[in-house]
């Protein structure tokens, strides 16, 4: 469904933030990226959503595709009409629009009237505490209520593909259950999923496959169900591998480095 | 006492004037965070458009085409410079703007040259009499169709989806954008606002008690920047406020300016600032602003 093809993206001039990444989400699939800050993870969703030129970023090789149409270098509004929508880190509800105003800037992505209606109904039936404060402001929400307005908000327009950056960042080991709930729900109801987190526990427990970003590019790529817990995982994403590497002599840590790249 | 009604209802027009052109900059600064300094040029563009074209035309006629040049150009200005420019800095585009001023500004002032044109307006010096009351046609119709437009505008802010995405791109353009915002359309949109409520605002300061439209006119609606800044620069419900805020401040002062003469004399040129560097000290963001100025 999408395919992301010997991905390159730089800031500015000088900062290469991913390095040839490729990746691909299946139909109704669930996937997961994970590492940690600064691996490329956010940059990887921005190079989806079209939203790199927002932060001066530019795709300098490589391609993506969704069901085969090009997604790079388009305008994130026809990304959106193309089925495939951003829910950004931090939440990012617009705090001084009601909840019910909030989902409907989401719909305007969205053309006819009628499907607005009935994704309404589905988004406020998946989270009935948001009908119950449809009117007030999105800023009076609770952190947990705000990260479901915000995937709710996403489902308005529609997606066959949900790009989620985040969504457990800053919230209670309880609400992050929640969050693992609706995604399994989004996925259970036909739409794909792109998780982003760094909460590797979370993740690993709701995706079906699973990539795991360093320094921009992909060093491990498994079945989730393999990732959880093996030794591998450990070694990439705790850091150990930085830290044998930071010890190591220079010829080993480049035969480490060769060692990381993906088949 | 009669003096103190009939100069507040001259000042709530004025200000209701204010408040239409302050409408128009905070819309065009909320969209697309551009401080638009041709702002004054647009609103005699139109007003200049129906003075030019009532005596062939007729009013009504002029009146639209002076509504629509002004909608024209701001439709231009955010095509050719804002939409281009967008991603670089927005003191860039403000300084931009300054250059439409200039250029737009300098060639209505030779056209126009030192005469006063007439409006053409069917409300001329025409006064209502009521209760001892006198009252000038021109300013309850300015106040009346401010009322209308003030009350369409906040409609469509708040109902329809160009308002629900312009506020929510307001808040969070990234956000927006990734629900399917088209933050282009939200600029358009916004900058054929601001004009149309511009070229309405241009065609009432030149009507009566104003003798017509000069060449300064422009320099005239720039008595709307205190308005817009004692709001708060990104407050639609501000712009309203401090418009009648400022409209009243400069109408009362001038009106008591006799009993003020121990301050000086012009007194109604200097309370609008003197009224806005009141309401800066005690907030800095103006009454309902949220935005610090750093970025002008």
């Amino acid at each position: 469904m999408l395919e992301i093809r010997q991905l390159s993206v730089r800031y500015g001039r000088a900062v290469q933030a991913l390095r040839g990444v490729s990746l691909a989400v299946p139909a109704g699939g669930v996937v997961a990226v994970l590492g940690s800050n600064g691996a490329g993870k956010t940059t990887l969703l921005r190079a989806v959503s079209g939203t790199l030129p927002l932060h001066r970023g530019s795709i300098d090789a490589g391609d993506v595709t969704f069901d085969g149409a090009r997604l790079a270098r388009r305008d994130p509004a026809d990304i959106v009409a193309a089925g495939v929508v951003g829910v950004p880190e931090g939440r990012r509800v617009f705090g001084r629009l009601t909840v019910d105003e909030n989902l409907r800037a989401g719909a305007i992505g969205a053309r006819d009237r009628r499907s607005r209606t009935a994704a309404r109904e589905r988004v406020y039936a998946t989270f009935p505490r948001l009908a119950e404060r449809r009117d007030q402001r999105a800023r009076l929400l609770s952190g947990g209520e705000q990260q479901m307005l915000a995937i709710a908000r996403g489902l308005m327009a529609g997606p066959r593909l949900l790009l989620l950056d985040e969504p457990s960042l800053g919230l209670a080991p309880r609400v992050v259950t929640q969050v693992a709930d609706v995604v399994r729900q989004i996925s259970a109801q036909g739409t794909s999923v792109l998780l982003v987190e760094q909460n590797a526990a979370m993740a690993l427990a709701v995706s079906d496959h699973a990539y795991v970003l360093a320094l921009g590019r992909v060093a491990l790529e498994r079945p989730s169900a393999e990732l959880a817990g093996s030794a591998e995982m450990r070694r990439v994403y705790l850091g150990e591998a930085a830290w044998n590497e930071h010890e190591a002599t220079p010829t080993e840590r480049e035969a480490s480095g060769t060692e990381r790249r993906p088949a | 006492m009669s003096n103190l009604v009939e100069l507040v209802i001259n000042g709530l027009s004025l200000g209701s004037i204010y408040a239409l052109i302050a409408l128009g900059f905070v819309v065009i600064f909320k969209a697309t965070e551009v401080v638009n300094f041709a702002h004054g040029s647009m609103l005699m563009l139109g007003a200049y458009v129906i003075a030019a074209t009532h005596g062939r035309i007729g009013f009504p006629a002029a009146v639209a085409a002076g509504l629509a040049t002004a909608a024209t150009v701001g439709l231009l200005i955010d095509r050719l410079l804002v939409s281009r420019l967008r991603r670089r800095s927005h003191t860039a585009l403000a300084i931009v703007t300054i250059g439409v001023d200039i250029v737009l500004g300098a060639e209505l002032a030779r056209r126009v040259g030192t005469e006063v044109l007439n409006m053409g307006d069917p409300w001329l010096d025409h006064t209502w009499r009521v209760a001892g009351f006198t009252f000038p046609v021109s300013r309850l119709a300015a106040i009346a169709v401010a009322l209308v437009l003030i009350v369409a505008f906040a409609a469509l802010v708040r109902y329809t989806d160009w308002g629900v995405a312009m506020r929510a791109a307001a808040e969070d353009a990234e956000a927006a954008s990734l629900m399917g915002i088209r933050l282009g359309r939200v600029s358009m949109v916004a900058w054929v606002v601001a004009g149309v409520l511009a070229a309405v605002a241009g065609l009432f300061l030149a009507t009566f008690p104003s003798p017509g439209l000069s060449a300064t006119a422009s320099t005239t609606a720039l008595r709307a920047f205190p308005a817009v800044v004692v709001g708060g620069m990104d407050s639609l419900s501000g712009a309203v406020v401090g418009g009648l805020v400022i409209g009243l401040a400069e109408t009362l002062a001038a009106g008591y300016s006799e009993q003020l003469l121990f301050l000086g004399r012009g007194l109604g040129d200097v309370a609008p600032y003197a009224v806005m560097i009141a309401v800066l000290l005690w907030r800095p963001t103006g009454l309902f602003g949220t935005r610090e100025l750093s970025r002008v």
